[in-house]
């Protein structure tokens, strides 16, 4: 997937069926593969990936056949139920190696103002949002993954909730990646526009069925959140340990809109997350949390960017990472204060537990204020599991291996909490019990 | 039940803090241990239950006639051991209430028995906390976490009440407590007296002395026991303090 590779292959894909869509989409392609031309693949000289080498994507031979390969995969309803929370009632949308299946997707009703459309026929149904606000929030200008997505984007999701609507059950999209993925790219695309005053919860979930293994997803979600808007992201990526993926949340938030984002990371050989939100309306507030957990030879990236361009808007940041083998995590928290926004109040924190000695992190928080009247504090911690806390369990009786797992747990703990969805927070209070468990038993409730 | 003979321990290579203990505790009895500060009281303590940052480098320590020196931590705790930390440790994250059913399940599986399930263990929880007058809504806390000094030392009993050892060994659990806490302290330990189990305590003050009488005490000085007798020789500590007893040779020079 070398760039001039893509070149050709964008060349190509705009001849058949590329120039599809309403008349608007090709010339933003062709910006948007220029743009990656101009771009390339970033390398470590580029601040924003210091810390990590995406030659496994760029010398990779990830075909960016957009919407994926060949069509003939089928999955059946049980296939994706474990992915489902138990909640066959959500509105849900499921994607099979980029491609929307509308036999394994809920058709539940759309409440009045809500519309819940696969992006392969929002393109023709309903073009004119699209052309609103697709490529105006997602940056394709400065990052060359957005760039790509943008020149090759064909199937996902628009979500748009009318102003008022209160929705109260999350709307889910699941991301299914198939052994039949192998060797190619997908690069989905979600729009969410939230009317002013509405509020919604969306969760993303990316996962790995039969052992995938040697694909790329590259996934960009805009959203777009109204005055008075409420959004929660949950972005739930636990993808096979053979997966390659780039995911990017970009919001614009009107006045006092919020938005609450919750950001897992299990899975992946080389996986980067990017949660970016401007804050360009008076009021307006980003909670972003997230959890990593890594093990292996992974290597997982975080990259958070809070750009306060009003005046009282806030931010609060936690993410947690839990390092074991010989993985590598990142995690580099932006945050930009400019001088019209005065009043700012942000906080972020980054702690991390390493579980083995080759395991490496490098966190770094990076705050950049123009503006004179704010506050905005951060910290990072390393730090080991607490010896004195096992001896004082395992002297009350627990085990050694229990007592470790407790430890861990409770580590992650404080961020589960924060997520607001319940069936999502058990999920994942027993992925986080059961991912450094060893050889012992499972710990129970 | 307990045979300590001729414990020597030290930590991180240095010289021996405890150079050479022998102490017998017999099951009924309860037994004082005093001493000045840095005298190796704690590390007596920390040594028996087996804190890793402890090395033994001599002698022996059994329980029941079972080696206490080679069991893990937790097996010593299976085994009946039970120590109040002076400085109990608090786990962020980890609720009382999960840790002590935990450690409650983790003694019985050892023993073959039956786990109970979070019902029946608050019906037992509910009876221990009434003995240490500690709320229900602690339960809920973590482990430790914020609590008082006094709050703090509370918990070690209601994890002593709950886990019933054979043997408890009480590291300072009367410091940082008024009078009223550790009263309840003291009604808590003479309540889960047997004639099967016994107790250490070890304390600084003679206080604790009046409200839990033991059968023996014993004057740590140096990493040694340099006096043992019954409980008329706490009131004399008191009295005189510890600079009348014999100190050792090697702590002069
Ligand atoms: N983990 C440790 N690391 C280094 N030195 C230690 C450690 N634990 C104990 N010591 C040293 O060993 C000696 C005995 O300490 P210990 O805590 O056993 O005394 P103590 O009798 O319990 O004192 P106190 O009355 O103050 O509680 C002291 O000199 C102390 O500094
Ligand atoms: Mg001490």
């Amino acid at each position: 997937m070398t760039a001039p590779v893509l070149l050709r292959e964008f060349e190509d894909f705009a001849a058949n069926g590329g120039g599809s869509g309403p008349s608007w989409l090709l010339p933003l392609r062709r910006a948007a593969i220029d743009r990656f031309a101009a771009l390339g693949f970033p390398t470590p000289k580029n601040e924003d990936w210091h810390f990590t080498s995406v030659a496994p994507i760029a010398e990779g031979t990830f075909r960016a056949l957009p919407g994926g390969p060949a069509r003939s995969v089928r999955l059946g309803a049980a296939d994706v139920e474990p992915f489902t929370f138990a909640r066959p009632d959500w509105i849900r949308l499921v994607f099979v190696n980029g491609r929307y299946d509308a036999a394994l997707s809920s058709g539940a009703a759309r409440p009045t103002g809500v519309t819940v459309t696969d992006l392969a026929r929002a393109w023709r149904e309903q073009p004119e949002v699209l052309e609103r606000h697709v490529g105006k929030v997602a940056d394709y200008q400065r990052t060359a993954f957005t760039a790509l997505n943008t020149a090759f984007m064909h199937d996902g999701a628009l979500i748009q909730l009318a102003p008022d609507v209160a929705l109260e059950t999350p709307i889910h999209l699941v991301f299914v990646s198939t052994p039949e993925a192998a060797g190619s790219a997908s690069h989905v695309r979600t729009l969410i526009v939230a009317g002013h005053h509405a509020r919604a919860t969306v969760i993303e979930s990316y996962v790995s069925l039969g052992g995938a293994t040697g694909y790329f997803t590259n996934a960009v979600t805009e959203a777009v959140l109204g005055d008075g808007a409420t959004l929660a992201h949950l972005k739930l990526q636990t993808e096979s340990e053979r997966a390659f993926h780039v995911g990017t949340l970009q919001a614009h938030q009107g006045r006092d809109s919020h938005l609450v984002s919750f950001a897992y990371a299990a899975g992946g050989e080389l996986a980067r997350t990017n949660v970016y939100t401007l804050l360009a309306g008076e009021g307006s507030g980003a909670t972003l949390h997230g959890l990593y957990l890594l093990d292996g030879e992974q290597h997982v990236d975080q990259q958070t960017r809070i750009e306060h361009a009003s005046p009282n808007t806030f931010s609060r940041e936690v993410y947690k990472g839990i390092l074991d083998g010989s993985s590598h995590g990142v995690f580099n928290g932006q945050v930009f204060v400019r001088p019209e926004a005065q009043k700012t109040d942000g906080k972020q924190e980054n702690n991390n537990l390493l579980l083995s000695a080759q395991a490496r992190i490098d966190t770094k928080p990076q705050l950049e204020i123009f503006a004179d009247d704010v506050k905005c504090t951060h910290g990072a911690t390393v730090g080991r599991l607490d010896e004195m806390a096992l001896f004082y369990m395992k002297s009350r009786g627990i085990g050694a291996e229990r007592a470790r797992k407790l430890l861990t747990y409770a580590f992650a703990a404080g961020v589960i909490e924060a997520v607001g969805v319940p069936e999502v927070r058990a999920e994942l209070e027993a992925l986080t019990l059961r991912r450094f468990a060893g050889a012992g038993a499972a710990a129970g409730s | 039940m307990l045979d300590i003979r001729n414990l020597q321990a030290r930590v991180g290579g240095g010289a021996d803090i405890l150079k050479g203990i022998t102490l017998h505790v017999n099951a009924g009895e309860v037994h004082a241990v005093m001493g000045p500060n840095g005298s190796g009281k704690s590390t007596l303590a920390q040594v028996l239950a087996g804190n890793p940052a402890y090395e033994v480098t001599g002698g022996s320590a059994t329980l029941d006639g079972n080696d206490l020196l080679a069991m893990q931590p937790e097996e010593r705790a299976h085994a009946g051991l039970f120590m109040a930390f002076q400085y109990p440790v608090e786990i962020p994250g980890v609720s009382n209430a999960y840790f002590l059913r935990s450690a409650y399940n983790e003694i019985r599986k050892a023993h073959g028995q039956d786990e109970v399930d979070p019902l029946e263990f608050l019906d037992i929880m509910e009876k221990n906390l009434a003995l240490v007058d500690m709320e229900p809504s602690m339960l809920n806390r973590s482990v430790n976490a914020g609590f008082s000094g006094g709050e703090k030392k509370r918990n070690e009993i209601l994890q002593m009440a709950v886990l019933r050892p054979r043997l408890a060994i009480l590291d300072e659990t009367d410091s940082g407590l008024d009078i009223d806490a550790l009263r309840i302290v003291a009604e808590g330990v003479n309540k889960l007296r047997r004639p099967d189990n016994a107790t250490i305590v070890v304390t600084h003050y003679q206080r604790l002395l009046n409200h839990i009488v033991p059968d023996f005490v014993h004057v740590l000085s140096a990493g040694r026991i340099v006096k043992s007798g019954g409980k008329e020789l706490a009131l004399e500590l008191e009295e005189k303090g510890y600079d009348w007893i014999e100190t050792p040779a090697e702590a002069v020079a």
